[in-house]
């Protein structure tokens, strides 16, 4: 690929999404783009993005950012995080909003739809302690062949095999031909929206617990920065957000502090000490 | 080191899945139906089995329902790999006391994933 090409990709990329596209993410650019580049019948990258800086057709700038900022998606991907919400984060709400009994969840990249349905289910396990309760989960992501996808709860038999344990596959999904669809129970919980990280987030409303995991790891330190100020300002006083496992706020934003032992989860410093349980 | 008896009436699964198995350091033996995966538990115990369901002799769902009664047969941690996936035959394996469920065809990363949810790795 011309290194003019590739620097004229990360500056659109940047712009569009605040994907930092390093060298080291070069492989994802023929994986990603060429079946892109197939679609529209041109026959190699460079071609490709020829087209994208002359054509000015907006749904073609589109589909290119949205093959370069998907993500794979896996059931419980890491476990841990989703072991930590069921058995401290989950029974520490149920805790403190016992008196409204409301929550909310915001999945911030969700892809597939694999990460908002884990939470799901893990809510579901606990229906009957929930059943007078109000919840939601919104899963956002930037991609709308990804949201397509993910809305419709139906997953290969490759899918349900990565990270899913079996029980979970026999409670909550039917069999359909060769693949798997979630039960609408589990779906239902889950609200689909499209949504930009960079965009303004004061509209999606507060949250208890926000899923940003894989997501920060794509953009440069200040992006990293806006983007945590972000989840803070939407989070509630208590709240925790999760991040991936390589992934940290420490010397990123000052707002959050690790919850400690609890891998991944943080919360805001300026939480009152008696709610931090 | 943990120990994996594979069991598989195809050599070549038999191959591939001790492939996997080796890398993820697991001490691999194999038996080729139902009843010789008996006797090899009768022997000695094994921490895992990879369990292919249709197999001359002995099923892989005979097999563990024999194991399940013998004694320090409840231990093994017992993975099902087999092409019948369909929800009958999943319930009727985990009924019998499979561990967890694997549907061919299979790759690493899931025999991976699959055995570290049980606490294999």
């Amino acid at each position: 690929m011309d290194q003019r090409n590739f620097e004229f990709l990360g500056k659109f990329l940047k712009a569009r999404s605040g994907l930092v596209l390093t060298p080291d993410k070069g492989y994802l650019i023929e994986t990603r783009l060429l079946p892109v580049a197939r679609r529209h019948g041109i026959d190699t990258i460079d071609n490709l993005i020829k087209r994208l800086k002359e054509s000015g057709d907006e749904i073609f700038a589109v589909e290119i950012t949205e093959a370069m900022t998907t993500n794979e998606s896996l059931f419980f991907r890491d476990g841990t995080p989703f072991s930590i919400f069921s058995e401290k984060i989950l029974p520490e709400i149920i805790n403190r909003r016992s008196n409204n009994k409301k929550f909310r969840i915001w999945c911030s990249a969700c892809s597939t739809g694999q990460e908002p349905y884990s939470l799901s289910m893990l809510i579901s396990d606990k229906k009957n302690e929930l059943s007078s309760w109000q919840y939601e989960i919104l899963a956002t992501d930037i991609s709308h062949d990804i949201l397509k996808k993910a809305k419709k709860g139906s997953f290969s038999q490759l899918e349900t095999q990565r990270g899913l344990p079996i029980e979970r596959l026999l409670k909550y999904f039917t069999q359909n031909g060769e693949g798997w669809d979630l039960n609408k129970d589990i779906i239902d919980i889950v609200k689909f929206k499209y949504f930009n990280l960079l965009d303004d987030i004061k509209s999606l409303g507060k949250f208890d617990v926000v899923f940003c995991r894989n997501v920060l790891i794509y953009f440069d330190v200040e992006t990293k920065k806006r983007v945590l100020e972000n989840i803070g300002s939407i989070l509630t006083p208590d709240g925790v957000v999760f991040l991936g496992g390589s992934e940290s706020t420490i010397g990123i934003c000052d707002d959050f502090a690790p919850v400690p032992g609890s891998h991944g989860a943080y919360r805001l410093v300026k939480c009152d000490d008696s709610l931090a349980g | 080191m943990k120990s994996c008896l594979i069991v598989d009436d195809s050599k070549v699964i038999r191959m591939v899945a001790k492939k996997i198995l080796t890398d993820l350091e697991f001490e691999t033996s194999e038996a080729a139906d139902g009843q010789q995966a008996v006797d090899s538990c009768k022997a000695g115990m094994p921490d895992a089995v990879l369990l292919d369901w249709n197999m001359p002799v002995m099923s892989g769902i005979e097999f563990l329902r024999e194991l399940r009664k013998l004694p320090g047969g409840d231990k093994p941690i017992v993975v099902f790999c087999t092409t019948e996936n369909d929800i009958e035959h999943i319930q009727e394996a985990i009924e019998a006391g499979a561990n967890e469920y694997i549907m061919k065809p299979f790759d690493s990363d899931i025999i991976q994933a699959k055995f570290s949810q049980v606490g294999l790795l």
